[in-house]
């Protein structure tokens, strides 16, 4: 574990993603503390500029922005983690089924992967959410199934060629059942390179997510970043603050999210870090 | 195999590909909220019983679901994907007429971004460490972090709002007598920031991809004894380096057709771009099921296309290809 700490460390733009991540996630867990009142309710006069009486102003209904991006926060990451949790798990299990069996099935399930990997994600997400009605579940459910096959093909891969090595077909020899192999011995194998994947899922849920709700997808009660540079688009030219702040939100979560999957990736394959990294 | 061989087998599953993404729009269809004949009904104005029964047997709704299945698919191949009763028009006529404007701002964005894109991540990688390289990687980390619609709206709230460069909507300057040379510019200048928009993303992922996949091939032992034979850097780069490194990035931006396809929609909508994705978002408005599965089918069309394209190129690029494979 320290040694791990400290091959992460040697990315500073890691470590600098960190503390951001800490910071948002500290923020969203905080968010009712620090403003008790709903996001929704109206907290002084409309269109209020920023760095007055409220830090980042007031909307075209005199709700804070401030207030709207701290519970935002707890949307996005929420969002952002259920559907990447589902996505891997859809993933993990196609993967491995179709790293470990091989054959047949592996060509039915791949065909399967490759058509959800072909279909336009962001128009079958908008898609999914606008014929089961935009709620949190629809949402995190669309933001899912648009994401797991990548996570399919990598888990498949290391499967494919974990199969092979001897720990497991000693495994196979004594006698252990499919499920014991793929659960205790290929899997704990195989996860490194998935949780790095995961963190940049992450990133890239909370990015869908807030464009559904750009587009107006997203769960009526739900105060979101998304929802809130949406509403404020035909107000562009009188009030820059209320879609420009939420924004910055989104690109500093996001970023946080890549920077530490970037880190983590160093840290889990030290011998690829240096080379052809990105 | 020969190349015959290999166009035709990707022929044949993009044809797959496409005659499953039917099956499954027609399942949404039947799963999407109201009745098709009770809303034809209600807006009529006669939402008797009688006359719904009638309706359903107009359409066929009263037939079994695979009897429906094969005359929903014998439609679509026919480019029949039913009618948006909001509109009163047919789907495939309305995306029809809206296709032009989106081909124009997707492939022009798509050019944009890989050229601009190699050229940095050629950039970046032959001064790894400098500054040149910093700004490049950094520029990259912050572009692929922020959402299109929000880079959309920024650029509109400074070039349009604030400078008064470039119009920030629509794809034309309405009501006014153009030559056909005034018109063009007239488009170009609407095309800049939707276009530009659009790119940035995946600026961002090619400069990425060319830049790690430079580094990646610069080090390789061919580019070694090119060195040693005295060629010149320059021809070393175009012809050993590049040529190499620019396979992955044509591989990637195959995949990522659909991404920007799907970024066309935000972009569309942020800068009323009259193109299929602003029919979209009209649809999702209205809660049009038909006209938005319709979008939905003709961008899947498009990717595919754009798949089949981008595989046909890689083979004819990278000559190991393993066109059996």
């Amino acid at each position: 574990m320290r040694d791990f700490w400290q091959r992460y460390r040697r990315n500073k733009g890691a470590v600098v993603g960190l503390g951001l991540l800490i910071f948002v996630v500290l923020v969203a867990i905080a968010a009712p503390i620090i403003f008790p009142a709903s996001p929704w309710e109206m907290a002084g006069a409309p269109f209020q500029r920023p760095f007055g009486e409220y830090p980042l102003g007031t909307d075209m209904l005199g709700r804070n922005v401030l207030s709207g991006i701290v519970h935002g926060a707890r949307v996005s990451l929420m969002v952002g983690i259920i559907s990447t949790i589902v996505a891997v798990a859809l993933g993990l299990t196609f993967g491995a089924l179709a790293g470990y069996f091989g054959g047949i099935v592996d060509d039915a399930l791949m065909r399967f992967t490759e058509f959800f990997q072909t279909i336009p994600s962001f128009v079958f997400a908008i898609v999914l959410v606008a014929i089961f009605r935009p709620t949190i579940y629809s949402i995190v459910a669309a933001i899912a199934v648009v994401s797991w096959p990548p996570v399919a093909r990598l888990v498949r891969g290391e499967f494919l060629s974990l199969r092979r090595r001897e720990f497991v077909q000693a495994a196979v020899v004594i006698g252990e059942s499919h499920l014991k192999i793929i659960l205790t011995q290929i899997l704990p194998n195989a996860l490194s390179p998935v949780i790095v994947m995961a963190s940049l899922m992450i990133a890239s849920a909370i990015l869908l997510e807030s464009a559904l709700s750009f587009l107006g997808l997203g769960d009526p009660n739900m105060m979101s970043w998304g929802y809130m540079i949406g509403a404020s688009r035909s107000v562009i030219r009188n009030a820059w603050w209320m879609s420009t702040f939420p924004g910055i939100a989104i690109l500093v979560t996001v970023l946080a999210l890549n920077l530490v999957g970037e880190g983590l990736s160093d840290a889990m394959n030290p011998r690829l870090a240096r080379k052809g990294r990105a | 195999m020969g190349r015959f061989d290999y166009v035709a087998r990707r022929l044949l599953k993009s044809v797959a590909i496409l005659l499953a993404i039917v099956v499954m729009n027609f399942l949404l269809i039947r799963m999407a909220p109201g009745d098709p004949a009770s809303v034809i009904a209600g807006e009529a104005g006669a939402a008797d019983a009688k006359y719904i029964a009638q309706l359903r047997e107009q359409f066929g709704l009263d037939q079994p679901l695979t009897t429906q299945l094969a005359l929903y698919v014998g439609g679509v191949v026919q480019f029949d994907l039913g009618f948006s009763y909001r509109n009163q028009r047919t789907v495939a006529s309305m995306v029809g007429e809206r296709l032009p404007a989106t081909l124009l701002l997707t492939v022009t964005a798509f050019v944009l971004a890989i050229g601009i894109g190699v050229g940095l991540g050629v950039l970046a990688a032959t001064r790894v460490g400098t500054w040149a390289d910093s700004l490049v990687t950094v520029a990259a980390l912050g572009f692929y972090a922020t959402p299109l619609f929000w880079v959309g709206l920024m650029a509109i709230l400074l070039f349009s709002v604030n400078l008064g460069w470039l119009p920030a909507f629509g794809m034309q300057t309405l009501g006014s007598q153009m030559t056909a040379g005034e018109r063009a510019v007239d488009v170009a200048r609407h095309l800049v920031l939707p276009a530009t928009t659009l790119a940035v993303f995946f600026v961002a992922i090619y400069a990425r991809l060319t830049r790690a996949s430079m580094l990646e091939v610069q080090d390789m032992d061919f580019v070694r004894t090119a060195r040693a034979k005295g060629l010149a850097p320059a021809r070393i780069l175009r012809a050993h380096t590049l040529r190499n490194a620019i396979l992955p990035v044509i591989t990637f931006a195959g995949i990522q057709a659909g991404q920007l396809v799907g970024g066309s929609i935000v972009v569309e909508t942020v800068f009323a771009w009259p193109g299929i994705g602003r029919l979209a978002f009209e649809a999702l408005l209205q809660r049009d099921y038909n006209l938005l599965l319709g979008v939905f089918f003709l961008t899947s069309v498009m990717v595919i296309a754009f798949n089949l394209i981008t595989d046909l190129v890689y083979s004819m690029v990278d000559p190991r290809i393993e066109v059996g494979a």
